[in-house]
């Protein structure tokens, strides 16, 4: 965030007809152009991993699960493959051939913008500056105040125009470190090329089923985190903060500078 | 301003220029060590290209994880296939005594197998799981003959690169390379569980490679067909599946 706001600002200081440049931006380049990458991807992954779903909408505990075993639990909808037993007299339209292709097509771009995101953002120092809560904000009653004032639908201060608060912190890094890392972990291990050399990635899961019901568990995960993450930004105003998301910067600071 | 968008415009052209040679010449490498998959082409096929690269530069050697005699699923799941032909309905009331497994294509002697030849030779097993692209899995025995031994018979032309497989389904056919081929855990696989392989999960002969998943996995094959090229075929995408949308390696 830094370099960047250091190039417009140098920038701006050679180039006097743009006034709004002096002020860093809310979101640098980086944030905002893998942040869009990785909303493409994230839908391009959902849709064709539901799609994918529904071809067996059945999940298993441990290495081996199929129509003859009893699942761990089952979504209640139609398939889109005859021989599962789902209830309904019907089966949808198969789906998974361009399903999977762009499934796999928008992993590799994730993982690839992912890496680019977490290179860059460790040596822009990103994720300090930006992501990682101060000791203050750390505080038990800090972070308690934040979630009930986002549960009664309070519109976020002046300050976090400019700045994330310790909760939404917390939750981006959890995102970031954690469930992401996740995704793709358990997606991995499913892959019988990617097991056959590192098997761990599947045995430390507890087996393959294991793996596709966690793939799931994380990806809901992920929708859930998607939710909160959409109403914030309604909240908070969805214009300017998709804009600063675009452009870098928010309403507020035009009004000021 | 105008010296910096010019510093700008020279960078950006460049590193345009860079990225490009350097893709170049990076199509031109994955070419030439086997990393393209035939199936690159079209909407999906950065996608599967680097899928199969990677997977080709990782796994080249790797072994499918086996499991132990207790973990076998007592109950494999049958898969659908299409209504049996005449022709495999009356290979079948013979008990298999007819059938024969064609090899040809790029190979110094073409010739037939029977199912007594091909149990004749040193015969393999191996305790895997099948992986369905649906998501669905079982663990079973399989026994038979490694693809390798029996190319090994025939003679590989040196400049064979891909093994073309057709079973006696409909339009059923897929394809896969000489990393896979040769491979020790690929079987022309005829047994199942300590006994024949049954009809239903393909028998008398099923391609059995555990790297991919299951739909690699043809049943009742008939003719294996050495190639250095997969244009010669079909749409030229590598398998019957592939023209359908469904990727052509898919160890994924």
């Amino acid at each position: 965030m830094e370099t960047v706001g250091h190039v417009e600002a140098f920038v701006a200081s050679s180039s006097p007809a743009v006034p709004a440049a002096t002020v860093p931006p809310r979101h640098s380049v980086l944030v905002r152009v893998t942040h869009w990458i990785t909303t493409l991807c994230f839908f391009a992954l959902l849709l064709t991993g539901a799609e994918i779903v529904i071809s067996h909408p059945r999940f298993y505990w441990g290495e081996t699960g199929n129509v003859l075993t009893t699942p761990l639990f089952q979504l209640h909808i139609p398939s889109s493959r005859r021989l599962v037993p789902t209830g309904y007299g019907y089966v949808l339209p198969d789906q998974n051939g361009w399903s999977r292709a762009l499934h796999f097509q928008a992993a590799w771009l994730a993982i690839l913008t992912g890496l680019f995101y977490a290179i860059s953002g460790f040596f822009t120092r990103h994720f300090w500056k930006d992501l990682l809560p101060s000791k203050a904000g750390l505080s038990w009653r800090g972070l308690w105040h934040e979630i009930v004032d986002r549960l009664r639908f309070k519109r976020p201060g002046e300050a976090d125009a400019s700045s994330y608060n310790a909760l939404q912190r917390l939750s981006y890094l959890f995102v970031i470190f954690v469930l992401f890392p996740l995704v793709i972990w358990t997606g991995l291990a499913m892959s019988p090329g990617f097991d056959s050399a590192f098997p761990a990635t599947v045995t430390l899961l507890g087996g393959r089923q294991s793996a596709r019901t966690l793939h799931f568990f994380v990806s809901v995960a992920l929708v859930l985190f998607l939710f909160v993450h959409l109403m914030m930004i309604f909240l908070a105003g969805f214009w300017s903060r998709t804009k600063a998301m675009i452009t870098g910067r928010t309403d507020v600071r035009r009004e000021r500078s | 301003m105008s010296t910096l968008s010019r510093r700008k415009l020279i960078i950006s052209g460049l590193t345009a220029t860079a990225g490009v040679a350097g893709l170049g010449v990076a199509a031109g490498l994955a070419q030439k060590y086997g990393l393209v998959p035939p199936d690159h082409g079209g909407l999906y096929g950065a996608g599967a290209t680097l899928t199969y690269a990677a997977q080709r530069l990782l796994t080249r050697h790797s072994m499918a994880r086996e499991f132990s005699r207790s973990q076998i699923s007592p109950r494999p799941f049958q898969n659908e296939f299409a209504p049996l032909t005449e022709d495999f309905k009356r290979l079948q009331a013979g008990g298999f005594a007819d059938y024969r497994l064609t090899v040809d294509g790029m190979v110094h002697e073409p010739a037939s197998f029977s199912m007594g030849d091909l149990k004749s030779y040193p015969s393999r097993s191996h305790i895997t799981e099948v992986v369905c692209e649906e998501g669905w899995s079982y663990i079973a025995e399989w026994i038979g003959v490694p693809l390798s031994h029996v190319l090994n018979l025939v003679g590989v032309h040196p400049q064979a690169r891909y093994v073309v497989y057709t079973s006696t389904e409909p339009n059923t056919w897929d394809s896969i390379d000489m990393a896979d081929a040769l491979h020790p855990q690929t079987f022309l696989c005829y047994g199942m569980n300590g006994s024949e392989l049954p009809v239903p999960h393909g028998g008398p002969v099923r391609m059995r490679l555990p790297r991919q998943l299951g739909y690699k996995n043809l049943k009742f094959i008939t003719r294996l067909t050495l190639t250095d090229s997969m244009k010669k075929f079909g749409k030229g995408c590598g398998s019957a599946a592939a023209e359908f949308g469904y990727a052509w390696y898919v160890g994924i």
